[in-house]
């Protein structure tokens, strides 16, 4: 293709030994000049091979590579939608799973917002009850302090009037003299308690 | 140092072969096109052999072409299609091959010859009228008369669009055709340059480092040629095919 012996026109002889081995009656029509590719006696040859290669090629082709090529290619597409089906499946599953759990938890959430709700509540009611208790007893207390502190101040008036009588008996016996009327005594001390 | 950049297109035969006064020899054409089948062939069938569910790099070229025709021919010509996509596949994969396998020094490139292009594309618009009319019988003559044109014009129009018809499958082929000859002649020019340049002493030297790294640019531009061109073959075959599948556009 590159650099090769030329044969120009008048350089057939040349040609002529080169192609001596593979045939004479063809260099007879270089010879003449002809454009190879326009050389028609070469045209049947040509016709014939290219028919014989061709033909056996596309055969070839079609009957045995592209459908190999072709089953390789539907086996990688299967394959590929085949992982995305899995895929896909093991996302839904993830998906559920993780639903599940976020449920499960709202559920445990609300169980645990109800149970302290509950602790609350009792422990609030058992204070109250408690507490009502503690005033109920401190009011009884009371109620019985008060009770006892009427009745001792009670006790106090009715013994602050013996008190004056003898005090008064005394003051009289020391300024009169002698024993004073004990009813008496007792009437003015009432009526200057009044 | 002579060089003929269009010695490179010769067909030499390897193994003469005579029947009923054809000549079907062997040729380094011939060899080519094996070599080409052979080596697309290999490759798609040992990558892919593990199969595996992870595929390696090569695996994964397999694989790419496999999409990368499969989407072309979906895009094109619509689900309907894909019952020619063994055949655009191996269209495709064939006429890269040889264009890819014509860059290697001293290789023959089996596309660079009108006849096997002009096979290829007589193929692609055979597949395309003999489904086209099994399929739709003559509904398919459809495909001349474009929706919507005001009868006045349909006479031209018609006109327009088999001319149009007929002139694919030259397209076809002169495009991938004329594409591999003169990149390789180009390359072959370039490159040829280089020697004749260094036979002429130190000077000449010097000057042929410009054709060399034009030579080394141009390899470059021919990978990207030899892999449009099998894109390009490709995909025009899609959208014949799919006038075939839908005639009426």
């Amino acid at each position: 293709m590159f650099v090769t012996p030329g044969y120009a026109e008048e350089a057939a002889p040349a040609a002529g030994e080169v192609h001596a081995e593979v045939g004479m009656e063809h260099d007879a029509g270089h010879a003449k000049g002809v454009f190879p590719p326009f050389d028609s006696s070469t045209f049947a040859s040509q016709l014939l091979w290219l028919a014989i290669t061709f033909g056996l090629f596309y055969l070839f082709l079609k009957n045995v590579v592209l459908p190999r090529i072709g089953s390789i290619l539907e086996v990688r597409r299967d394959r590929i939608a085949q992982d995305l089906d899995q895929a896909a499946l093991l996302k839904s599953e993830a998906d559920a799973a993780i639903a599940a759990y976020e449920q499960e938890l709202a559920e445990a959430r609300s169980k645990a917002n109800a149970i302290g709700q509950q602790a609350r509540d009792s422990a609030k009611a058992d204070a109250d009850a408690a507490r009502k208790a503690v005033e109920a007893g401190l009011e009884s207390k009371l109620a019985e302090a008060e009770a006892r502190i009427a009745a001792i101040k009670a006790a106090a008036m009715r013994e602050v009037g013996t008190i004056a009588e003898e005090t008064a008996t005394a003051i009289v016996q020391q300024l009169v003299g002698g024993k004073p009327d004990k009813a008496s005594i007792a009437a003015a001390v009432k009526a200057a308690g009044e | 140092m002579a060089n003929d950049p269009i010695h490179q297109f010769q067909i030499s035969k390897w193994i003469p072969i005579e029947i009923g006064g054809l000549d079907l020899s062997f040729t380094n054409s011939s060899a080519f096109m094996v070599a080409t089948v052979a080596a697309a062939s290999a490759f798609l069938f040992l990558t892919t052999s593990t199969r595996g569910l992870i595929p390696g790099r090569l695996q994964s070229i397999s694989e790419m072409s496999y999409e990368f025709v499969a989407s072309m021919l979906r895009d094109a010509a619509g689900s309907h299609g894909m019952k020619f996509f063994p055949f655009v596949f191996s269209l495709f994969m064939f006429v890269l091959v040889a264009n890819l396998l014509g860059l290697f020094p001293y290789f023959f490139t089996v596309t660079s010859h009108i006849i096997v292009t002009f096979a290829l594309a007589l193929l692609v618009i055979g597949t395309v009228v003999v489904y086209g009319f099994m399929k739709h019988g003559l509904g398919f003559l459809k495909l001349f008369v474009p929706h919507g044109v005001p009868g006045i014009l349909v006479p031209l129009v018609v006109l327009i669009e088999i001319i149009s018809f007929l002139s694919r499958p030259i397209s076809l082929s002169v495009r991938l055709f004329a594409n591999m000859l003169a990149g390789h002649i180009t390359l072959k020019v370039f490159a040829g340059f280089v020697a004749s340049l260094s036979a002429l002493g130190a000077i000449g030297v010097a000057g042929s480092i410009l054709p060399l790294i034009m030579t080394v640019a141009i390899t470059g531009l021919e990978f990207l040629v030899a892999f449009l061109q099998a894109y390009v073959f490709a995909v025009l075959t899609c959208m014949y095919l799919n006038d075939a599948l839908h005639p009426g556009h």
